[in-house]
């Protein structure tokens, strides 16, 4: 097997006897030529496309073009290869270029979809009063000079903090329980979270109409909405926080029970705060699933176009409802809205993301400097304490001979 | 070591049983435990209570409905008149196109991750496909339904009139021959809203596989190279086989995914209630989408026939869902307790 690894003149080094530095040798095994055979295949596959598109095939759009240019570019490169290789490195190159190519169609088309948003969403984001007014005064038939979404914003924002008081303290001490506990009982609770973490988000919704609103009575409002994006998320932030508590290492918590701290204080001072980058993460990715989701508001929440700033009662719709809504009206304007909405929802679930890798994103155990200089200070504080007190009770002790 | 510590340490020492290493818990320590329970045990009759009251809602309608409810292809709840015998397949076919168009993309994304992203890109690539999980479905959906449905004509025409021969390729009474054919029957189909979807699982998926991959140890890799293998070798011969149980399980999370996508696939498609095949064809539906349409609801007995439908839509996932956590779960040996 020659063929990855080209011979190559041999490197200076101090064993060559010239002298002078060592050279580090590179041992990547892409040589010029592999580059021309690419560059080749690419140039001929886009001209005998072109020529096919203008001579033989007549009417192709620029999609046939594209499809029939990339075909021929990887014929072509196999045959060039298979010039001066064996099979398995024709394999090789082919798979080489199909997963670049995967991976480029992939991420290109994620974030054309994402671009897409944001360059029709460029409309209705140029007037400031988008971000400030409600949909109060404004008709699906004014201009985007009047009316906003501040309502949704609010709304969004006092759902999401409604779920997060519920899911934040049951989902970490779910997965406090899950890892705390012995028996057959944490382990049924593990299998039931897990396969709830893709619960549909409408059937979570549609749970909070038949209990909260249907059973117990309570209107459409931002408190039913918060309570369905809450089940939604329940689970997701459980599964999350579960797995990375049980990445603590045991020998701090084995440490801490050894020095004679009860289950409690070890949990609390030893294992939460280890892991607390990771629930951070936890947290706030389950929010921005939690915070984008329609169906779960779609029943619940109810629609209105002024600022309610009453969960308990009258409808409160959110961001993505707001957006689901407008989208569905036939008026320029409001799709312009729809889009300005969903590039504020985008803007959301962004910032959500970048807290979560700037505050989390760490291995359990693992400190950023700052958190290393609180520690080392809360050690010097407890030092000067453990000193204090020795030199109370030394002096309390003198007393008592004395 | 471990046996010995546990067996008695003479025979001349008698009767001597192995010690109790339990610990008189403390009262903190009982509340604790019991907040904890507390906390472990809301969050399964929360998990539990959603089939129970989905159930209790729905039992007025399957009453009514019966055996019906499985082989009705309408929704007329109001005629008693109803039933999943379209929704479910279609529900299916638009997951099934989704996850067709997804796995193999997502599995490109993943390998180029883990195996040919140059080490100074992988952090960012990894922050953009965990990102892109987070990007709403209606984002998807607008996009679907602003974009991709007026794009997607040509490329359907093409398909159904090259491979029209194939089964669920095909349209039917599409009119190629007229030049004022009516192209909007390729619009709203089964084939958008699967491509959609696929958008919306990919991210999801892909996750899953790389982390599957990267888990691929590297003394086997290293032992592949060693052995003569090209990078294709070593992936087929040890990160693809290491990754299976990953490949399947994010599959199936991303089928459950998709099984259960309302808002972007009810943005996207023009619903029908009798079940078509023809994938290309305008008119799908998925009982997502009728939940998305229909949750405004009109009397009590077509809301409580939403919740029969619901109650379908639950158990068809949880099932997928059930199974994905297994299969993922069996393949991350050491992690679990």
């Amino acid at each position: 097997m020659t063929t990855t690894i080209p011979p190559q003149a041999p490197a200076r080094t101090a064993f060559g006897g010239t002298g002078g530095p060592e050279i580090r040798r590179v041992t990547s095994a892409r040589t010029r030529a592999d580059v021309v055979v690419l560059l080749g295949a690419g140039a001929a596959g886009l001209s005998l496309a072109a020529l096919l598109a203008t001579r033989v095939i007549p009417a192709v759009n620029l999609g046939g073009f594209v499809v029939i240019a990339y075909v021929l570019f990887l014929v072509l490169y196999g045959v060039l290869v298979s010039l001066d290789q064996d099979g398995r490195a024709v394999r090789d190159r082919l798979a080489t270029v199909t997963v670049h190519s995967i991976a480029v169609l992939a991420l290109c088309a994620l974030l054309f979809v994402v671009g897409f948003t944001f360059w029709r969403g460029r409309e209705a984001l140029g007037h400031l009063n988008f971000f400030t007014s409600d949909m109060r005064l404004a008709g699906p038939l004014d201009p985007l000079t009047v009316g906003g979404i501040v309502h949704a914003m609010v709304g969004t924002l006092i759902e999401i903090t409604i779920a997060l008081l519920i899911t934040v303290p049951l989902g970490l001490g779910c997965a406090m329980y899950l890892n705390e506990a012995k028996g057959a009982l944490p382990k049924f609770v593990r299998t039931v979270v897990e396969a709830m973490t893709a619960l549909p988000s409408i059937v979570a919704g549609l749970f909070i109409y038949a209990s909260v609103i249907l059973t117990f009575g309570l209107t459409r409002s931002g408190l039913a909405a918060g309570l369905a994006i809450g089940v939604m998320i329940l689970p997701i932030i459980s599964r999350a926080s579960d797995v990375v508590i049980r990445l603590v290492p045991g020998s701090l918590r084995e440490a801490s029970l050894a020095m004679g701290a009860s289950q409690w204080r070890t949990a609390l001072h030893v294992v939460l705060p280890t892991a607390r980058s990771g629930l951070t993460t936890a947290v706030l990715l389950g929010t921005a699933r939690g915070v984008g989701e329609v169906s779960p508001v779609l029943t619940t929440a109810g629609f209105a176009s002024a600022v309610n700033l009453n969960p308990t009662a009258g409808p409160m719709p959110s961001l993505p409802l707001v957006t689901f809504v407008f989208a569905s009206s036939p008026e320029h304007t409001m799709i312009a809205r729809a889009f300005g909405a969903a590039v504020a929802l985008l803007a959301l679930v962004f910032v959500l993301f970048a807290l979560a890798r700037v505050l989390g994103g760490r291995p359990a155990g693992e400190l950023s400097p700052r958190a290393m200089r609180n520690r080392a200070r809360e050690s010097q504080r407890d030092l000067a304490r453990f000193n204090a007190r020795q030199q109370a009770a030394a002096q309390m002790g003198a007393g008592h001979e004395g | 070591m471990a046996a010995a510590a546990t067996e008695p340490p003479s025979p001349s020492g008698g009767s001597e049983s192995a010690r109790r290493v339990k610990s008189a818990a403390g009262g903190a320590d009982q509340a604790f435990q019991l907040s904890l329970r507390a906390a472990g045990l809301a969050v399964l009759i929360i998990m539990g209570g959603i089939g129970l009251f989905l159930f209790f809602r729905a039992s007025p309608a399957l009453a009514v409905a019966g055996f019906k409810f499985l082989t009705t292809q309408a929704w007329e709840p109001d005629a008693h008149n109803f039933g999943v015998a379209a929704l479910i397949p279609l529900t299916v076919l638009i997951a099934g196109v989704a996850v067709t168009f997804a796995v193999p993309l997502a599995t490109g994304v993943a390998l180029y991750i883990s195996e040919y992203a140059p080490r100074r890109l992988r952090r960012g690539l990894i922050n953009i496909v965990d990102l892109m999980a987070a990007v709403p479905g209606v984002v998807f959906g607008l996009w679907g339904l602003y974009f991709l449905n007026p794009h997607i004509i040509p490329l359907a025409r093409w398909i159904s009139s090259t491979f029209g021969w194939l089964p669920l390729l095909g349209v039917h009474d599409a009119d190629t021959d007229n030049p004022f054919e009516n192209l909007t029957i390729y619009e709203s189909s089964t084939f958008a809203a699967g491509i959609v979807v696929s958008l919306v699982i990919m991210p999801t998926i892909c996750s899953v596989m790389r982390e599957s991959f990267a888990q691929a140890p590297v003394g086997e890799r290293e032992g592949a190279y060693a052995l003569g293998a090209t990078r294709w070798g070593m992936i087929r011969s040890v990160v693809l086989p290491f990754g299976r149980g990953g490949m399947i399980g994010g599959t199936m999370l991303g089928l459950g995914r998709a099984l259960g996508e309302a808002i972007a696939v009810y943005m996207v498609i023009t619903q029908v209630f009798r079940f078509q095949p023809e994938i290309l064809r305008s008119g799908t539906n998925s009982v997502g989408a009728l939940l998305a349409n229909r949750a405004g609801g009109s009397g009590p007995f077509a809301v409580s026939a939403l919740f029969a439908a619901a109650l379908a839509l639950f158990g068809l996932t949880l099932v997928v869902n059930f199974g994905a956590a297994q299969i993922v779960a069996r393949t991350r040996s050491g992690q679990t307790s």
